[in-house]
């Protein structure tokens, strides 16, 4: 492996064995990353991987003293102790989720928490004046006075970037840059780290984009499970997509699954052309014309990264309760069917199952048994009364199936540890009695143990005949769960690949690029 | 000590609220010299309370819902002076009045739950442009005058149950109301117990049962005395009864209907009622327009009593009934709270009102003193809170079947980096 094969160039920043523990977990264990002066670095690793954990650390958000090793920065050790300190060094960040007001204009934006003051007050001309020559270096042609929220995402990346071109950056860090931009947003934007490049700042970016990453980055330092595993010199070492996936997902499977052997039927479920709009930002797609279909007794899994659209086209099949829906058809047995509203998809024979459990999942002030009733009152309802004692009987029957460990069903839902709380949302949903149950990371932040079990449910519903759809982050966890997979990279559906052809690699492959293979 | 302690469920801050408001009438009695258990006296605190009790009964499903209702005391006055000119320029039995004003109630409330549930303004600016408006409304109409209710009008916010029967000395409905409250009381909790064996869920035992029936009973029969011995002519008073029924009515709703279901599931998580079919707009809407429903017949029972309409009537009404909401435990943020709670709650400002009243406190005194009452009464429940206990008012609302839950914070197993890292930034 060819790895910081020349010790001649200068070197901007050195991490020697960053180690950083949380409470139980060690997110970052011996990690190093070598930048040298003038250089973009890209950082790659799957969702989870410590790659923001690293920038966190880079950039004073932990603290110094809260993780081990060195920060030789500039040829000296340093320690920020928060972001104003690696700020003054000249490093800034530049996170996935914006930073800006929108109330604010471009210029108060750019100044913000560094006005330009004469006799403590500010000097707006001089500031205006100032943003004018910063907006003509990164490239954006727009009256500064402008409110952020008047200008499209692509175009806020640009603010930030100069923004952080006003505090005299010397090392800018970009998390995800382009996760959010269109196609010729997001070149415009490479085009202007080449840009700063040549003009002497270094850049680290960190991105799912393989290919923008292979067309810009100089060198790539791999992290997987927070270690770092790999750093290539793209020209030196003939890097490509492949190549870079083979090291983000080098690992062995891991996880156990219950045996399960598929008793597959024919296609009920099927959607067509289906295209949603962003709910807020006009002309942006979040699905674009994504087509799959699902059979009886049959686990579908949807491969993608995060931002990739997988969620936003389950929630909008089900019940439009995601997004502006445009365009689309869903077809149960043939027949097409409306749901405007998630109690209609409810009705179609649709559940499904959040990511988010804490915030959209759960009624946290609630108990087990209001929960387990809750998306079917009608069921266990005469007239408009709620039965109690069947509410109470229902709730049971579904702690002892799916073995909810618990003191009773009275107890409240949020003294439930994760797992727990994962089957009793599992058990509102079997009780709606669904045909498809799509069920969004359902593993997501539960214990190995608990994990099998959820499998196991899962391969339960199908048996029974039902169609599932699993998302999720962690491929190990689609591979072994489903018998077919989408995968699915920028709101569209890239390709579809049975159990005994998917592999990690053919998967990662397919979830970062608008290849079509299928 | 164990007894107690099993007496009311394991914890006996269970029942602190009640507690609380038998404590207090307990010192009233004491320091008044015995003039506060006086037939007349409680006749007198229910008479003049139970609006503020109706509009408690509106406003805590308001607020479960995650709203405000700060426009009450406006509509109430709006409605009183409506159906005060109704009755005197149109001429409408008092039964079509009640009807009309009901009615102008719902209007006003499908305009305020327009407004809040589909074109999501938040109820407190709404209500606040609603106490002005009817406040207005009320002062343009009735040309800023007092407008008079004919007797039979009167009778609903200051009649009594009649005298009917052989003479026994006591009131004989009163006496027949209580009896049935008796009855009531010990078959819903022998059902309660019979079914909850049924299911196989524990029960307390007899000897708890028994001592907890008494209990309950022997503060009803004492009530029934002291409201059918009344001076001649009086006995349980009308609004006293409108209340009791709404009580019934309301309760029932909130804990055991589809619809209270989904007014808990609202305030408690919004999205994830939505994503459990819950139609969220809808429910807003209703909540808003029954607090409006609820404000008219309030306006109406306090023209009743107060014999005219006039332009100042139920000013600050919705700071009393919002006061007894919080005090009877609900949360600010939604999805907590009991009806029987916000009773509890307005009748210990009821009591706390009366006792000073009667102890010769004025009323800048009375005033710091309420306030305080209701600050150290939520601080009390947020404290439990942070402390990871469950709130005595959680716990005491858990018993009459509402959804009054409290979440201890208790760290949850976090196993994937990413979880823990979120957190901690």
């Amino acid at each position: 492996m060819a790895t910081l094969e020349t010790q001649s160039e200068p070197v901007i920043l050195e991490m020697q064995s960053i180690t950083k523990e949380f409470p139980g977990v060690k997110a970052l264990s011996n990690v190093s990353l070598r930048v040298k002066a003038g250089e973009i670095h890209a950082i790659c690793g799957e969702n989870g991987a410590g790659k923001s954990t690293l920038m966190k650390v880079l950039s004073g958000v932990y603290p110094f003293g809260s993780y081990s090793g060195d920060i030789v920065y500039q040829a000296e050790v340093q320690q920020f102790k928060d972001i104003r300190a690696s700020e003054a060094a000249g490093i800034v960040i530049i996170h996935q989720e914006l930073a800006l007001i929108p109330e604010l204009s471009i210029t108060e934006n750019i100044f913000l928490g560094n006005e330009p003051t004469r006799r403590g007050v500010i000097d707006w001309a001089e500031a205006r004046r100032r943003s004018l020559e910063l907006l003509a270096r990164v490239g954006l042609r727009e009256d500064p006075d402008t409110p952020i929220k008047e200008i499209g995402v692509g175009k806020q990346q640009l603010v930030e970037i100069a923004k952080a071109l006003n505090k005299s950056v010397k090392l800018l860090i970009l998390d995800e840059p382009t996760a959010a931009l269109n196609e010729s947003d997001s070149q415009h934007l490479l085009d202007l780290i080449l840009g700063l490049k040549g003009k002497g700042v270094t850049s680290i970016i960190i991105s799912h984009k393989l290919n923008e990453i292979e067309q810009i980055a100089d060198e790539i330092t791999i992290i997987r499970d927070g270690k770092s595993i790999e750093t290539l010199n793209v020209k030196a070492d003939g890097v490509d997509e492949d190549r870079i996936i083979k090291g983000m997902v080098g690992r062995t499977l891991e996880s156990r699954f219950p045996d399960h052997a598929p008793t597959i039927g024919d296609v009920f479920f099927e959607v067509k052309d289906w295209t949603v709009g962003h709910p807020q930002v006009q002309d942006r797609l979040v699905c674009k014309g994504s087509n799959f279909h699902v059979r009886r007794g049959e686990i579908v899994g949807f491969a993608g990264l995060m931002g990739a659209g997988r969620t936003e086209l389950a929630r909008s099949v089900f019940g439009h309760s995601y997004g502006r829906f445009i365009s689309g058809h869903v077809y149960v047995d043939g027949k097409e069917v409306h749901m405007r509203s998630v109690r209609q998809a409810i009705d179609a024979g649709l559940g499904y199952v959040t990511e988010d459990r804490k915030t959209l999942g759960l009624n946290l002030l609630d108990d087990i048994k209001t929960t387990t009733v809750s998306a079917n009152l009608r069921k266990i309802s005469r007239g408009i009364v709620v039965d109690a004692n069947k509410e109470y009987a229902v709730a049971e029957d579904y702690r002892k199936s799916l073995r909810t460990k618990t003191p009773s069903v009275n107890e409240g839902v949020a003294k439930l540890s994760g797992g727990n709380q994962q089957k009793v949302v599992l058990a509102k949903w079997m009780f709606t009695d669904p045909e498809l149950l799509i069920l969004d990371e359902p593993t997501r932040g539960i214990d190995v143990g608990a994990k099998y079990e959820i499998y196991g449910i899962i391969q339960q519903l199908a048996n029974q005949g039902k169609g599932v759809i699993v998302i999720s982050s962690e491929l190990p966890e689609l591979l072994g769960l489903s018998d077919r997979i989408y995968t699915i990279f920028e709101g569209a559906i890239t390709g579809v690949l049975n159990k005994n052809e998917a592999s990690q690699e053919s998967l990662m492959k397919l979830m970062t690029s608008s290849r079509k293979t299928a | 000590m164990n007894a107690l302690k099993k007496l009311f469920g394991g914890n006996t801050r269970q029942f602190g609220m009640i507690f609380a408001l038998v404590a207090l009438v307990v010192f009233f009695q004491i320091f008044t010299e015995g003039r506060t258990l006086t037939p007349g006296n409680v006749i007198n605190l229910f008479n003049g309370n139970s609006y503020i009790l109706i509009l408690a009964i509106g406003m805590v499903l308001v607020i479960i819902a995650g709203h405000i209702d700060l426009s009450v005391g406006s509509v109430a006055a709006f409605v009183g002076i409506a159906v005060a000119l109704a009755i005197r320029d149109w001429n409408l039995p008092w039964y079509a009045a009640v009807l009309f004003g009901l009615l102008l109630g719902a209007l006003i409330g499908a305009w305020q739950g327009y407004w809040t549930a589909y074109v999501g303004i938040p109820a407190f600016i709404v209500t606040l442009a609603g106490m002005l408006l009817f406040r207005g409304f009320n002062q343009f109409v009735g040309k800023s005058n007092t407008i008079p209710v004919p007797a039979d009008f009167q009778y609903l916010g200051s009649g009594y149950l009649p005298e009917i029967g052989p003479s026994t000395g006591f009131n004989n409905l009163t006496v027949l109301l209580g009896l049935l409250a008796v009855a009531f009381v010990i078959t819903g909790e022998l059902r309660a117990r019979r079914t909850a064996k049924a299911l196989g869920a524990e029960v307390p035992e007899t000897w708890v049962m028994i001592t907890k029936l008494v209990l309950i009973n022997g503060a009803i029969l004492y009530a029934t005395y002291l409201f059918a011995t009344g001076r001649t002519g009086t006995s349980f008073p009308i609004p006293g009864l409108i209340l009791a029924v709404l009580v019934l009515i309301y309760g029932f709703i909130s804990a055991k209907t589809v619809v209270g279901r989904h007014i808990y599931a609202v305030g408690g998580n919004r999205h994830a009622a939505e994503l459990s079919g819950v139609q969220s707009k809808k429910v807003n809407f209703l909540v808003m327009m029954n607090m409006s429903i609820l404000a008219g017949l309030a306006g109406m029972i306090f023209v009743g009593r107060s014999t005219a309409s006039g332009p100042f009537d139920g000013v600050g009404w919705e700071l009393d009934a919002i006061a007894a909401v919080f005090i009877g435990g609900a949360a600010v943020t939604g999805g907590v709270g009991t009806v029987i709670g916000s009773i509890v709650g307005g009748l210990v400002m009821a009591v706390l009102n009366n006792g000073l009243q009667l102890l010769g406190v004025g009323a800048d005194l009375t005033q710091i003193i309420k306030g305080l009452v209701l600050l150290a009464a939520v601080a009390f429940d947020v404290y439990n809170k942070t402390q990871g206990k469950k709130s005595i008012i959680g716990l005491l609302m858990k018993n009459f079947g509402g959804s009054g839950n409290n979440v201890p914070t208790k760290p949850d197993e976090t196993t994937s980096t990413k979880e823990v890292i979120s957190k901690e930034a």
